[in-house]
Formats: C-alpha cells, structure tokens, sequence
C-alpha cells in the first residue's frame, strides 16, 4: 500500500535520512523504533509531504508523492497524522476540531459531519466532552481528539509521531487502548514510539532506524528478543 | 503672574472652546477611525505578504513598511497633499489626504503587528490544518487567523491610540480636526494656556478610557 524506495531527506547540509526502502502493507501495523535523531519523524512526515522527499520516493495506493501533479491535499486528507504534542485548534470547540475536516475538505453537511464526529468521540471515549474547549482537556484526552479528527477523514492509512511521548505516565494507557482499537479494526497505521510494550504487542513489524536508515526489521519478536544488528541490540539493551 | 493664576480659575476659555472641540473631535475620530480600518486591510495583505515564500511580494511589502516607518508622517502627509496631488493633478481635499496618510501610515506598522502575530502561531497548527488536507488558504482562515487575529488585538489597539494622535499634524494641511481649530482659536483670542489645555484633555478623554478598555481586553485574553 505505501512503498518507500530509497528515501533522502536533507535539512541544509544535514542528511537525516539517507537511503530508506520500506513497504506498509494494508492493514499492518508497522512500527518504527530507534534512537532521537536516528530519523523516524521524519520520515514519518515525508510519508504526509509535511516535508519535501530530496530523493527517492514515495507510492501510496499506486500514486506517486514525487509526482509534481500530484493534489497534496487529496492525499493529506487520506493519510491521518497524528503529532507528538496533538496539535489540537485551541479556538475551536472538541467538535468543531473533528468536523472540520469533513466540512471543508470532505464537503459534508453540518449534520452529517456533526453525527460523523459524535460517532469518533465516542469511539474514543469522549462523547462528553464534545463542546469543551482543548484548553480544559488533560494531555490523554487530546490525543484522543487528534486521533478523531484524523479519522474523521476515513483515511486509508494513519501515522502517528511519539503519540505518547509528551504525556503523563498515567494518561499513556488511554491512548494506547485507542490505538490498540484501532489496529484490531484493520487500520493501516505507521506508529513511531517509544512504547516497546506496544510495538511487540501490537507491531505486525518493527522497524529499527538508525542514523537515517533502516537497520534492522523483522517481526517484534525478532526484533526484541533476538536482534541481529549490534545497534540494535545496544538500542534495546539502555531500554528494556 | 499674579493676573495669569487668578485667569486659570475665571477663563472664559474652558467654555469657549468647547464648542470647537466638540466639532475637532469629530473629525478627529472620522479620519483615525476610517484611516485605520483602511490600515487594517493594507496591513493584513502587506503583513502577509511579508510572509511570502516569494521573494518579490516579499520585496514589495519590505520597500513599503520601510519608506513609511522610516520618514516621518509629517513628511507624508505633506508629500500627499501637495506633492502627488500637484504632480498627478488630482485634487484630494484635506479629509481625503489626511485618511489616506493615517491608512498608508497605521497599514505599515500594522503590517508588522500581522506578520508578528501569525508568527506566533505554533508551527504545529499549520501542519495539522494541512495534514487533514485543508489548503493552506483555509488552514490561514480557519485555524492560524482566528488564533492569530486574537493575538494582534492588543498592539491594534496601540495602534489606533497613535494613528488617533497622529492626526493632529494634519493641522498643516488645514484638515479641520480639533488641533487645527484650536489653533485657530487661539490665533483669534490671543491666549494660548488654557484652550491648549483644553486641547490636552480633548485628547486624553479619548486615549484614557481607549487604554483602559484595552488593558482590560489584554487581561481577559491572557486567561
């Protein structure tokens, strides 16, 4: 479904990645560990055009993201994007978050919208904070929302960038729960965590990344418990 | 001396002149109040223009906010209403002048209270918007401008306090707001301390109360 052929991304002088082949099939849950800098965010946001691919490419569905005809915000509105620090419109209303897109990208009607979006709050548990300002949520709940308001897109494929990473301990497990819902659904989705509990649970593929390419992948039980590359067992070896 | 301390309490002036800056005053208040919504449109189109990936709408807003906070509005009222309308043959009447210098003057300072305040924006708000495939065009309306209007709200208000100021130079272009009748006042009575007093509080009774509203805007958008 989305396939990467030697992917190169350049801040500037800086490479940050240098050469990434990697292939998401419908339906899998793919997730991307690795040390900070090592390149995972960002090739997640190459994968949603939120940064220029220097190199390379990138096909989701048979279309290419280098195609200079392409309509990025056709293939935006498929593919979700969920961010480290939720990125939620604090002017707006928790409702008015997730319609939003369906409104003006999808052309929906207000109604229909409004049913569209009660329906995801609901799905992650948060019916009742529909007119509720982001302000007043904790960091979980926002997630939460993020997470509707990218469904509310219908998108064939999520990604999502340390979901976890900017809240409390305490608040990781709603989210979590959240996700885990989502891939029991058969959503596509690209994960880059933290959470190794998640990826060998979850993770039908983990891909370990490592100064801008992709050292090592395979199933979470591979990866976890019998790692090839040294990075990689040095990686796994500060963390677990 | 003596004679000058017993007139502050027995001038006939504090109610002579009243009439006059009832009068001033309007016009005063017509020309900030239409030269700066007018500096308002100018100022969100230049002040986003400054924010152009272009490098020649950039250029253009850049040549424009520099020429105008960089002479004096003195300097521009003048050249408007002499020197264009003399050189193009187009004849502004003083109103006309003294709008479009507050407009032109307040749109490039308001430029840069535009440009600061989208600034401000989270760069997160912008990827979200367009992440859910709103054109930036709409993640601008929707999302950055709302958030970013709120925040231009409390140098706005400066703003207009200054433009509201700035009008009284327009008495050199015989623009007939309250510094210029004042003026004029007291050319024909001879006795300058108390109308220009009187001239002081015309103004302060419009930039006092203006602050104080605004201080009390600026309290209730920080919460």
């Amino acid at each position: 479904m989305i396939k990467v052929t030697d992917l190169h991304k350049s801040f500037g002088k800086v490479e940050v990645l240098k050469g990434i082949d990697a292939e998401i099939n419908e339906k899998e849950v793919v997730c991307v560990i690795g040390p900070s800098g090592s390149g995972k965010s960002t090739f997640l946001r190459c994968i949603n055009l939120l940064e220029e691919i220097t190199a390379g490419d990138i096909v989701i569905d048979g279309e290419s993201l280098t195609d200079p005809t392409i309509d990025i915000n056709k293939l935006r509105s498929q593919v979700g994007m969920v961010f480290q620090h939720f990125n939620l419109f604090p002017h707006m209303t928790v409702l008015k978050n997730v319609t939003l897109g369906p409104l003006k990208v999808k052309d929906l009607s207000n109604e229909e919208a409004e049913k569209l979006s009660l329906d995801l709050l609901g799905k992650v548990g948060l019916s009742d904070k529909a007119h509720v300002y982001p302000g007043s949520l904790s960091g979980g709940q926002k997630q939460r929302v993020a997470i509707a308001r990218a469904l509310a897109m219908s998108p064939k494929v999520m990604l999502f960038d340390e979901p976890t990473s900017a809240l409390d301990p305490e608040l990781v497990g709603d989210v979590l729960e959240a996700m885990k819902d989502l891939a029991k659904e058969g959503m596509t989705m690209v994960v880059v965590t933290h959470e190794m509990g998640f990826a060998r649970e979850m993770g039908d593929r983990v891909l370990f990344m490592d100064e801008g390419v992709v050292m090592e992948e395979g199933s979470p039980e591979n990866i976890f418990d019998n790692p090839q590359h040294p990075r990689t067992q040095e990686f796994l070896s500060k963390i677990l | 001396m003596i004679e000058n301390l017993t007139e502050i309490f027995t001038s006939p002036h504090y109610r002579n002149t009243l009439p006059f800056i009832a009068r001033g005053l309007q016009l005063t208040l017509i020309v900030t109040f239409t030269g700066v919504f007018f500096g308002f449109i100018l100022g969100s189109i230049f002040g986003l223009a400054r924010l152009s990936k272009s490098k020649i709408i950039y250029g253009i807003a850049t040549v424009y906010i520099e020429l105008v906070r960089g002479t004096p509005i003195l300097v521009q009222a003048l050249f408007l209403y002499f020197a264009v309308s003399d050189f193009f043959g187009i004849n502004f009447d003083a109103l006309t002048a003294g709008i479009i210098a507050i407009a032109i003057n307040a749109g490039a300072y308001i430029a840069e209270i535009v440009r600061g305040g989208v600034e401000s924006i989270d760069k997160g708000q912008m990827e979200a918007g367009r992440s859910i495939g709103l054109s930036s065009t709409q993640t601008m309306r929707y999302i950055i401008w709302p958030q970013a209007f709120k925040r231009m709200i409390p140098p706005l208000g400066n703003q207009f306090i200054i433009s509201l100021k700035d009008t009284s130079i327009f008495a050199v272009i015989s623009l007939g707001e309250v510094t210029y009748l004042m003026r004029q006042y007291v050319s024909t009575s001879g006795d300058p301390f108390i109308p220009y007093i009187m001239l002081c509080f015309a103004y302060l009774i419009i930039t006092v109360p203006a602050m104080i509203i605004l201080r009390r805007i600026e309290r209730r958008l920080d919460v």
